[in-house]
């Protein structure tokens, strides 16, 4: 591996497979589809080169259980795909929420539903990554609207994964995963990087689904610990139970570890005017369409705006936006929401304004990138 | 529509003319080497083979923001096709640069450069295929965020020995066009 910084023209795909090795993965099973092919294509390439594991699998099914049994095995792994194959992933999603495995998977989202349309960019599958799994569960959701942040969220992405053991899902756009950008990456061995525990303990005393952790230590199979893992919910020697306490314990504590770490997992980035006349809410590529917009509305005009982008989609950052909507409510006539679905984070952010501030949304569902303009229209279309 | 400093190149022409290649050549050099920042993307789909081919590079001073291109500064078209879907797009004071050996109308517009490109190649290099790359030294001559010897510099990383030195005699070659 590089030594030191990387200047490099990179695909946002490419970014996603770079900042996985440098995070430590060491294993994927995919199934190429286009738009997220190129990370399968260079993981091929690089992963044989740090003596990891590079498979192509049947199909999406197969793919994100491969990644899951390779967890098990104490192998970082990541599988990538779109929509149709996020569609097929998400028996595998949930199953890796209940045995809580840790594993990573990139949804580059492209036009839908169904096979839709393969090569457009779109931001339809918000509510599914959250959603598309059954039973009550947590799960966490990344976004990036760069390049370099494609890279620095996969290392994030891997690091919440074994942080937290739980499915780690990024999403991403084609616009964004096929552009290509110019970017510093860092010296890989300046990264933060987070390991799962092992346990310590003599195999006879170990309970890998002691409740009395929020995140349960799991040994890798092979390491000398014995140990039951399943899909039905388990008690804390990891068999099948359906008594009520430990049915509560369980469910409890899988949803908890990440609902109560929401300070360290909700990541937003707040650019622009401190005492905004409007507020405009972005994510993935329309962020880059925001920012074009708010160049030409200082440009022409004397607005303030602000511009929230959100790391984190999922859990949403609740409290982030709540305090951010306080801030600005005074000087605040309206936040926009631009995205490329009819509404999806729209939603959310009504749930949490409360009817605090007016909301403006433009959504485009045509397989292309929102324009500047539509956003610049919304924003200026305010009075001062 | 924006008065800073970003340049949009659309490089367009048919499925297999190396516009892609010639795109990532583009943005490496003027990025890596030439210190601007650049965005670099394609056209995918059915589209990308035969009929009209685009790929569009972003150059700029200043962090670029929007990925796509919006009203061209400079507009390369390799095939006639290209150049009727796209020309609406170049800006008024934008350049035209086309390929004569398949470009035979050209729109009247006041910044032109025709060369026959493609023929050029042939006859000089000995292979079309280095036409992209003849039209990249012409390119260097035309836009004042692509240097020669960036593009020099980004062949030398990407290319092996053996097609090392056609690809920078046809970078002289085409630069040698723009006086």
């Amino acid at each position: 591996m590089a030594n030191k910084e990387r200047k490099m023209l990179l695909q946002g795909n490419e970014a996603c497979a770079l900042g996985a090795l440098d995070a430590g993965c060491r294993f994927f099973a995919g199934y190429p589809i286009t738009p997220s092919t190129e990370i399968a294509e260079k993981l091929s390439e690089e992963l044989p080169k740090v003596g990891g594991r590079f498979i192509q699998m049947e199909d999406e099914l197969g793919s994100i259980c491969a990644c899951i049994g390779a967890s098990a095995m104490g192998r970082k792994s990541l599988t990538s795909t779109s929509g149709p194959g996020f569609s097929l992933m998400q028996e595998g999603i949930g199953y890796a929420c209940c045995t809580e495995m840790p594993v990573v998977i990139v949804n580059v989202m492209r036009g839908g539903p169904s096979t839709g349309l393969p090569t457009a960019p779109a931001q339809g599958d918000v509510q599914q990554a959250r959603y598309g799994s059954h039973g009550d569960h947590e799960i966490i959701v990344l976004s990036a609207s760069t390049v370099a942040e494609c890279y620095h969220q996969t290392v994030r992405a891997f690091n919440l994964a074994e942080k937290y053991r739980t499915p780690v899902i990024m999403l991403i756009d084609e616009v964004v995963a096929h552009m290509r950008q110019n970017v510093v990456l860092p010296d890989a061995k300046d990264l933060e990087i987070i390991d799962r525990k092992h346990p310590q303990v003599h195999p006879d005393w170990y309970h890998p689904y002691d409740n009395e952790n929020q995140v349960p230590v799991l040994a890798d199979f092979g390491e000398g610990y014995r140990y039951h893992v399943t899909g039905l919910i388990h008690d804390e020697n990891g068999y099948p139970t359906t008594v009520t306490e430990e049915v509560t314990a369980f469910i409890m504590r899988i949803n908890r570890k990440i609902s109560e770490n929401v300070d360290d997992i909700c990541r937003i980035e707040y650019l622009g005017s401190a005492r905004p006349d409007v507020l405009v809410v972005a994510y993935g590529s329309v962020m880059l369409t925001a920012q074009e917009a708010i160049l030409k509305v200082k440009e022409k005009h004397k607005l303030n705006v602000g511009l929230v982008r959100i790391d984190t989609l999922w859990p949403f950052p609740d409290q982030l936006l709540d305090k951010l909507i306080d801030k600005v409510k005074k000087t605040c006539k309206k936040i926009v929401i631009a995205e490329m679905n009819f509404g999806q984070v729209y939603r959310e952010i009504e749930r949490i304004n409360r009817g605090r501030l007016p909301l403006d949304a433009y959504f485009q569902v045509n397989g292309e990138l929102i324009q500047p303009d539509a956003i610049y229209k919304k924003i200026t279309g305010v009075k001062k | 529509m924006n008065s800073n400093r970003r340049y949009e190149i659309r490089l367009s022409g048919s499925g297999g003319q190396g516009l892609i290649m010639a795109g990532i050549i583009l943005a490496e050099a003027s990025s890596l080497y030439g210190g601007y920042n650049a965005i670099q993307s394609q056209s995918y789909g059915p589209e990308a083979r035969g009929g009209a081919s685009k790929a569009e590079v972003i150059i700029s001073p200043d962090e670029i923001f929007f990925p796509k291109a919006q009203k061209l500064d400079l507009l390369l078209s390799l095939s006639q096709d290209a150049c009727d879907k796209y020309y609406h797009d170049l800006k008024g004071d934008g350049i035209l640069v086309v390929d004569t050996t398949y470009v035979k109308a050209v729109p009247h517009h006041e910044r032109v450069y025709a060369h026959p490109f493609t023929r050029i190649a042939i006859e000089k290099m000995g292979k079309a295929i280095v036409t992209n790359i003849l039209c990249l030294g012409a390119l260097a001559g035309i836009v004042k965020y692509v240097k020669l010897e960036h593009l020099k510099k980004t062949l030398k990383d990407r290319l092996p020995e053996h097609l090392l030195e056609l690809n920078l005699k046809a970078l002289d070659e085409g630069h040698g066009l723009i006086g």
